[in-house]
């Protein structure tokens, strides 16, 4: 029969269902996995969306994405990445107990993904000055397009904003680990939640670097 | 183990009286109860909703309510009992108080999640019954744009919502249940001495991780086409109202597997016990839950044969709808081959697995009817399909689902249910159940429309039979509720193992302690050891 | 997951590998590749995601049960995709009027 660690079979933060913290652990970060399994899905919808309506109007696509801004795209994209980096280097210095690391790192995490964030609040801005937020003030420049545009924008929309939505709560999650990693609760026996929120905050990327260029360098320039 | 000194253990009825000892429990024991109350009332909801439509339906013309209404009516019936009732009914039910026990943990992985899933599944239901109160919605369960998007005007959202919420309520059950199985297991508990109950949970928590976020992004997306016009399954921006299909029915197919396969693994409990021998085929039958379970993900064209679908796509679907057959059809062979040679008994819960031996044979083999795109065509949105699922889902599912209450219900009250009213009710509804349902074959294959609420004349004697029927079947509903409540304070005391059956849940108190195993257990017996059960018996 | 740290020069090698990709993704729509155009962009990504996955989420590290969840996430999203257009492609194949 399992003894569990002597050592951490009184930590605190052991629940009592669980033998010892180790197997804790183990059903966290498999739980973690398992629950991203369910976002893969829930965005492949839209993903699948994309598709469909891509395939059907590749030239309205084209005409559509022209009028995302490359530039502001591809720094979000980069400063998103970075937000990973500094997100990886939060949890090794937790697992090497550097708790200072830690908060550093996770307080430039929080930054960067606030600035992307910033960002998105612009291109929607201008989004919606110029008229292409779908709905009766639906205006394209080109109206051989315009009917594909128009969907084009709904799943530009739908995507990034389902997207914004999940690094908004990302943020969040992110601020009570600061607020935990200050108060000292993560240990090199207890990293668990930084390391789970990490994996969240990761997939967040990647689906960015799936958005990236599916909406904003479609054809070519 | 040393019992003479050790003080006495609460059982987890006993283990807090007070109001947050239940609403803030952890204990997965109560949180199944707390789903327990939670689904009766939804299926009395969805009930009173099919008590409505049968009582339109006893007259040919449409006099007892306006067609709107009439329309609302078996929407709401339907998006109550798939949603809130056969969804959650066997899984968070007797699976979250099951699960733990079986596998032999003190709860599931999170039990904090478990109670929010409680949660998430009382609020998805209040919206849902907050669209009933305003209005109601009209479009069907399913939801099929451009009606949904566009034209009707209910309460597509507050429901779609309520839906969508509830979806998560399964997401996480799926989720715990997948973490608890593959990290929680007792010593000894390898993969192949589980209790098949605990396979068919697993494949069904598959189910639900991988399938339902897609019908909550169909359902988001409907939400956003009407709100804020993001068309996108609008014809008249260019967008496609089948794609909507594909996403809702690339989960609500899988999910009838949600809804069946729980009670699958309810019935290989039953009649292991019920014949007192090990079940016929083991590996096939635990495979079977897992192959279920992915080919049901191959199939969902099978209700799209009359869309704009492609014809050759249409072949693709029906060929891999018969091959989905197979693996139920393993189960109904091992079942059977079971009960032979066994020492059967006729308590209640081996006349509810019987009956959904039978039933479930016929509401699946209907579905191969309809898996036939040629012969689908024609009875299409007719009572035919409302018959096979029917079969399946109350036949199957209810029975089932009934028969596990019973079989576990001295384990969860402690206290024994009267046998004579328990095999009584389960005839009533066997009864009950067939006049309602066959009639609905015969009325579909002769061309009648569901979702109607006119009828031509001569269609009335089966329609009124139907209803009949109806009424019986809810009668037998409401006998078990009447004596389980009984029970639950003046049944006779029941002992740790009234059964005589294998599995951890009968080597523990009935009612069990709050941690379930005051030592975890170790497994050394593969599930269902009949055979050798003198030597295993404390 | 709990075991393996790994040293930070390889965070960083990654996240460097992971801005010249991006800078690849970007000048690649700057030169006509006409239908390889969608694949290649798609390649790319994919390579940066599997980057993610396996240094930055540890999977490279990880037991075989997280590995198989990966996978099995990337099957059902590939039925999704290849079943749904198993319908959208093959509209008209059989010669009969919009189907």
């Amino acid at each position: 029969m399992p003894n569990g660690h002597a050592d951490t079979a009184h930590h605190p933060a052991l629940q009592h269902h669980f033998d010892n913290l180790e197997q804790q652990q183990d059903a966290a970060t498999f739980g973690m996995w398992v629950f991203l399994v369910t976002e893969v899905l829930f965005f492949g919808g839209m993903f699948m969306a994309y598709t469909l309506y891509r395939y059907w109007y590749p030239d309205g696509w084209v005409a559509a994405s022209h009028h995302l801004n490359v530039l502001l795209g591809a720094f979000n994209t980069a400063v998103l990445i970075g937000s990973s980096l500094t997100m990886a280097l939060a949890v090794r210095a937790g697992q090497l107990g550097e708790r200072r690391g830690q908060v550093l790192f996770l307080v430039l995490t929080i930054v960067l993904g606030t600035v992307f964030l910033g960002v998105k609040v612009v291109e929607y801005a201008d989004k919606f000055e110029h008229n292409l937020v779908p709905g009766p003030n639906f205006l394209f420049d080109d109206a051989r397009y315009a009917r594909a545009a128009q969907i084009f924008f709904s799943v530009y929309f739908a995507m990034t904003g389902m997207h914004a939505l999940h690094m908004i709560i990302g943020l969040g999650l992110l601020t009570w680990l600061l607020v935990n990693a200050l108060r000292g609760r993560f240990t090199r026996e207890w990293n668990t939640p930084v390391e789970v929120v990490g994996l969240y905050w990761h997939f967040v990327d990647i689906i960015w670097i799936f958005l990236f260029p599916l909406l904003y360098l479609v054809g070519h320039h | 183990m040393d019992t003479a000194t050790a003080p006495p253990r609460v059982d987890y009825l006993e283990n807090g009286h007070t109001w947050q000892s239940w609403l803030l429990t952890r204990d997965h024991k109560r949180i199944a109860l707390l789903y327990l109350l939670g689904v009766t009332f939804f299926f009395a909801v969805g009930g009173l909703f099919a008590l409505m439509v049968r009582l339109e339906l006893l007259t040919p013309l449409g006099d007892l309510f306006e067609a709107e209404t009439y329309n609302k009516l078996f929407t709401m019936h339907g998006v109550a009992m798939v949603f809130f009732f056969l969804i959650p009914a066997v899984p968070a039910v007797l699976g979250n108080f099951l699960v733990p026990i079986m596998i032999g943990a003190k709860d599931l992985a999170f039990p904090r999640v478990n109670l929010l899933s409680w949660y998430i599944y009382m609020v998805g239901g209040l919206f849902t019954m907050g669209a009933v109160i305003l209005g109601g919605v009209d479009t069907g369960w399913t939801f099929y744009t451009p009606y949904s998007t566009a034209a009707s005007n209910t309460h597509v959202i507050m429901t779609g919502l309520g839906v969508f919420i509830s979806g998560f309520s399964s997401i996480l059950t799926g989720f715990n249940f997948i973490v608890t199985i593959h990290k929680m297991r007792a010593p000894g508990m390898t993969w192949f001495r589980l209790p098949l109950f605990i396979w068919a949970h697993y494949a069904t928590a598959l189910i639900m991780i991988l399938g339902t976020p897609v019908v909550a992004i169909a359902i988001v997306l409907v939400a956003l086409e009407r709100t804020l016009h993001i068309g996108i399954f609008d014809p008249t921006l260019g967008g496609d109202p089948v794609l909507y299909q594909h996403l809702f029915w690339f989960y609500s197919h899988p999910a009838v597997y949600v809804m069946v396969l729980p009670a699958m693994g309810v019935i290989s409990e039953l009649i292991a016990a019920g014949a007192r021998k090990e079940i016929f085929g083991y590996k096939f039958v635990a495979f079977s839950s897992l192959g279920i379970a992915l080919i049901g993900f191959f199939v969902w064209g099978h209700h799209m044969y009359v869309s704009s679908q492609s014809i050759f796509a249409g072949l693709i679907f029906s060929v891999l709808t018969y091959l989905v057959a197979v693996p139920s059809a393993v189960k109904v062979f091992n079942w059977t081959a079971t009960l032979y040679k066994g020492s059967i008994s006729y308590d209640a819960p081996m006349i509810y697995a019987f009956g959904f031996l039978g039933l479930f044979l016929i509401g699946g083999l209907t579905g191969l009817f309809l898996g036939a795109m040629g012969l689908d065509v024609h009875v299409h949105d007719t009572y035919f399909v409302v018959a096979h699922f029917h079969y399946v889902m109350v036949g199957g599912t209810i029975m089932a689902y009934l028969g596990g209450l019973h079989y576990w219900w001295p384990k969860i009250s402690g206290r024994l249910y009267p046998e004579g009213w328990a095999r009584f009710a389960a005839l009533v509804i066997f009864v009950g159940f067939n006049l309602t349902f066959f009639p609905q074959f015969l009325l579909g294959y002769m061309g009648m429309p569901r979702r109607y609420h006119m009828y031509p004349e001569e269609w009335q004697v089966l329609n009124v039979l139907s209803t009949a029927g109806a009424s019986i079947l809810g009668t037998g509903y409401l006998i078990p509720m009447i004596y389980f409540t009984w029970s639950w304070r003046k049944g006779p005391k029941a002992t740790a193992n009234p059964w005589g059956a294998t599995g951890l849940e009968w080597t523990i108190p009935s009612p069990p302690p709050t941690e379930n195993f005051i030592e975890t257990p170790i497994v050394t017996a593969p599930a269902y050891d009949y055979a050798h059960q003198e030597e295993h018996v404390a | 997951m709990s075991a393996h740290i790994a040293p930070r020069s390889l965070y960083f090698t990654i996240f460097g590998a992971l801005m010249v990709l991006t800078g690849v993704t970007v000048g690649i729509t700057y030169v006509d590749l006409g239908a390889i155009g969608l694949p290649a962009a798609m390649l790319v990504a994919v390579i940066k995601a599997t980057l993610v996955v396996l240094f930055f989420m540890h999977v490279r590290w990880s037991g075989r049960l997280v590995q198989v969840t990966v996978m099995t996430s990337l099957v059902f999203l590939g039925i999704l995709f290849f079943h749904i257009l198993s319908d959208y492609l093959t509209r008209g194949w059989l010669g009969v009027a919009g189907r």
